[in-house]
């Protein structure tokens, strides 16, 4: 960094700081996927272990979930592209007042919150499900058409506006060109727009299948009795978590690393056949070197390192190691379970001689009811020895009935 | 622009790919503008166009940006229909005919390349959207690219060519499905001086060479002058004059033909009298004599203007109309000295080739200036250009 631009220990530092707050949570939980803790953590450290990502694996709600995201963003991306596609077309083609208002009509699904959209899609669906007298088992009251119903609304309009700005950049003169040359406007459409649209076609996908994919807010209501993986990760986060999320966040992170690196190469050998300096570049020239940095070779190297690690951690077994872990728990357990054992057993040596064991409590804890309820109040031995009166008055001086001591159990006695 | 370009543009033949045909054919497929107005709301942008375009002829549409020469371009090859009257080729009325089932092809004002395709894809693709195989295609497009000179560049992209070769380009693609009417919309203005000089006899030549009808919509009067065989020029949405390029020059008969096309001085007035074709006029400098336009009948104290190209007017006495001016400043053009004078109020502009002698510099002051009645022409008062 320039220091003139100001740089040095203090922007060093705020980087850092940066990306640490980027990261950090990140590279955690990263850890603690591999940590044998039944509970996310570092620290303490148990044992290094795969045995998380099987956890996750055998998890059916999550698993089924994921199958449910899967099919529920392939449909949508296969909906939403098109009717976006659709709606840019139809923007770009009208005048401009009628234009600002249809773009606000189809944008608005994008404003309007998650939550209003699932709840709306379930009641629009459902009174039209009723009202053509459809049953609750027809697909008006199937969670996977209604979350497919509620995404597509506003994942289309994001869509629209990938292909709005890449619309915006197309010359319709080209059209109207290929129309003159002899094409009918459908040729001129496939041959001409089409692959213009190509990249925009491509990250619409993307786009799309990632909204549909991530989207809780809509779907947790829309899919009703069903899971998606994200409805699913939500409720099992909220019972209580365990690694095998991690073990979850450590495969998504992944994905994206090989997503990403190969797309940079893909990027890079683009730029640098496009810029033409392919032939003066030490690597593009080298044939050897020039297939190493190929987006495919790219991508199958780190697939293969990826499935090599998971092959590896499939191997691994951490049992030795977590039984040596419970005996150590045991041992602890047991050493502690000693020791209260023994302070116990001081506590009472050292105690007993002071004190006897019925005037202990009295004395210790003075008590409010004036020792009514000490263990010992009752006994008739302690009471026998302080009444040497009369029985019929000893109660009655220990306790003043207000019936004058007419329930006393003596007064019935015949008087001597 | 590469010397390897250059001497390949000069190739002065071109194997021509196509057949001419014969004058039979040709008769049937002439265009007519049967009555046409195009209108847009209230907005007039053709008016009462009616003419015919005979096969084979290289037609000319000249005017000032927004005198809707392009709009009729666009009518003809089928993006509008006319709002009044008739668009017919080879007698057949294109009413509902989409461009892509019209005998026409149109070069756009900015070629519109395909930018993603080669330039023999670009080239082929009329015939690609015909469902010619591709074999054939490239065989096609190789031809063309021989034609327009410019071989082997088929595997480049567009945007590797220069201004001139993708002129040629769009040209030849135009070309390939052997179109009856080829309509080029300016298509040279966007190149430089020099290469749109070249291109112009290269058009010429190229549309002898395949006999086809060119229109041609410029605003550029050298362009129509020098390749077309008539000339339209258009003011406002109005057809003004059509005729041959010289007719044009030298007999405009409208005031805004003889102000828009070449330079040319005009001088108001009133005509005093008229004696055969030679008119009169009481103008600001004197009583002038010119021819009138077309064998045309003033009355006297019409409104009139006298034009007199500068190139026309001369120094020195012994002239019949003469009249004095002041010299206001003079430019060297490299061909011919521009003369601005003045004479009471009225700017005269007088042009004299390079002899390639010294210059007879007229010292500052008044100047005898004057011409013939026969090289000034009387036109009742309308529109100039650029008023």
């Amino acid at each position: 960094m320039n220091r003139g631009t100001g740089g040095g220990a203090v922007a060093a530092g705020f980087s850092l700081l940066f990306f640490s707050f980027l990261f950090g949570p990140l590279i955690i939980m990263v850890i603690t996927a591999f940590n044998s803790s039944s509970f996310p953590r570092i620290t303490p450290w148990e044992c290094f272990t795969t045995e998380w990502f099987g956890v996750l694996f055998a998890n059916d709600r999550l698993m089924s979930g994921l199958l449910n995201s899967l099919v529920i963003a392939v449909s949508v991306v296969a909906i939403a592209v098109p009717v976006g596609l659709a709606g840019a077309l139809a923007l770009s083609e009208l005048s401009s007042r009628l234009r600002a208002v249809l773009y606000t009509v189809l944008i608005t699904p994008i404003l309007i919150p998650g939550v209003v959209l699932g709840i709306s899609t379930i009641v629009f669906w459902g009174a039209l499900g009723r009202s053509v007298g459809a049953e609750y088992g027809s697909f008006f009251f199937s969670g996977m058409f209604l979350t497919l119903a509620g995404q597509v609304t506003f994942v289309s309009a994001y869509a629209m506006l990938v292909f709005l700005a890449r619309l915006q950049r197309f010359d319709p003169i080209l059209t109207e060109a290929a129309l003159d040359l002899g094409a009918t406007p459908g040729q001129a459409f496939r041959k001409i727009l089409l692959p213009f649209l190509a990249p925009a076609i491509a990250s619409a996908a993307f786009l799309t299948f990632l909204a549909s994919f991530e989207n809780y807010n809509t779907t947790v209501f829309t899919i009703l009795s069903g899971n998606t993986f994200t409805t699913a990760l939500a409720s099992k986060v909220r019972h209580g978590t365990d690694p095998s999320l991690s073990a979850l966040a450590v495969i998504i992170i992944g994905l994206t690393l090989i997503g990403a690196i190969v797309h940079e190469a893909y990027t890079r050998r683009k730029e640098v056949l496009r810029s033409g300096i392919a032939r003066r570049s030490r690597i593009y020239s080298n044939p050897v070197l020039k297939t190493l940095v190929h987006p495919l070779t790219v991508f199958l190297i780190l697939a293969g390192v990826a499935a090599f690690a998971a092959y590896e951690g499939t191997r691994h077994d951490a049992s030795v190691c977590k039984q040596q872990i419970l005996d150590d728990k045991r041992a602890r357990q047991h050493e502690l379970l000693e020791e209260q054992r023994r302070k116990m057993q001081e506590q009472q040596k050292t105690v007993a001689p002071v004190v006897s064991p019925s005037e202990g409590p009295a004395k210790a804890n003075p008590s409010p009811f004036g020792g009514a309820f000490s263990p010992n109040g009752l006994t008739p031995g302690q009471n026998a020895p302080a009444s040497s009166g009369t029985p019929a008055e000893a109660p009655a001086t220990a306790n003043p009935s207000p019936f004058g001591g007419a329930f006393n159990p003596g007064a019935l006695k015949p008087s001597p | 622009m590469p010397d390897a370009v250059l001497s390949g543009m000069r190739l002065p033949v071109y194997p021509g790919p196509f057949s001419r045909l014969s004058e039979s054919a040709m008769a049937t497929r002439d265009i007519v503008l049967d009555h046409v107005s195009i209108r847009f709301g209230a907005y007039t942008a053709v008016d009462n166009a009616h003419l015919v375009i005979k096969g084979g002829e290289f037609f000319s549409f000249l005017g000032p940006s927004g005198c809707g020469k392009t709009t009729l371009l666009r009518c003809i090859s089928g993006f509008s229909d006319p709002t009044e009257g008739r668009v017919l080729i080879g007698g057949q009325d294109m009413k509902g005919i989409g461009p892509n089932k019209r005998p026409t092809a149109l070069i756009f004002q900015n070629l519109a390349l395909f930018p993603l395709m080669s330039v023999a894809d670009n080239i082929a693709f009329p015939l690609e959207v015909r469902g010619v195989g591709r074999k054939d295609r490239r065989k096609r497009a190789e031809e063309l690219l021989e034609m327009i000179a410019l071989p082997g560049v088929g595997d480049k992209k567009v945007h590797e060519l220069s201004g001139g070769q993708r002129q040629r380009v769009a040209i030849a693609r135009a070309l390939a499905v052997e179109p009856d009417i080829l309509l080029l919309d300016e298509p040279l203005s966007a190149l430089d001086l020099k290469l749109r000089h070249h291109m112009r006899t290269e058009l010429r030549t190229i549309q002898q060479q395949v006999g086809l009808t060119f229109i041609y919509i410029t605003h550029d009067q050298g362009e129509a002058l020098t390749m077309s065989d008539r000339v339209a020029v258009m003011n406002a949405g109005v057809i003004e004059q059509v005729d041959p390029p010289e007719s044009i020059y030298n007999r405009p008969k409208t005031s805004f033909v003889a102000s828009f096309v070449g330079e040319s001085n005009a001088i108001e007035g009133k005509v005093a009298s008229q004696s055969e074709v030679l008119v009169s006029v009481d103008t600001p400098l004197g009583r002038l004599q010119g021819r009138a336009a077309g064998g045309r009948q003033y009355r006297a104290g019409d409104d009139c203007i006298l034009f007199i190209r500068p190139e026309q007017l001369s120094v020195g006495g012994g002239h019949s109309n003469s009249l004095t001016a002041n010299q206001v400043k003079e430019e060297f053009e490299g061909n011919a000295r521009q003369l601005f004078l003045e004479a009471n109020g009225i700017p005269l502009r007088l042009s004299r080739v390079n002899l390639g002698g010294p210059a007879d510099s007229i010292s500052g002051g008044a100047v005898q200036v004057g011409f013939e009645p026969e090289q000034a022409i009387v036109l009742p008062h309308g529109v100039l250009a650029g008023a």
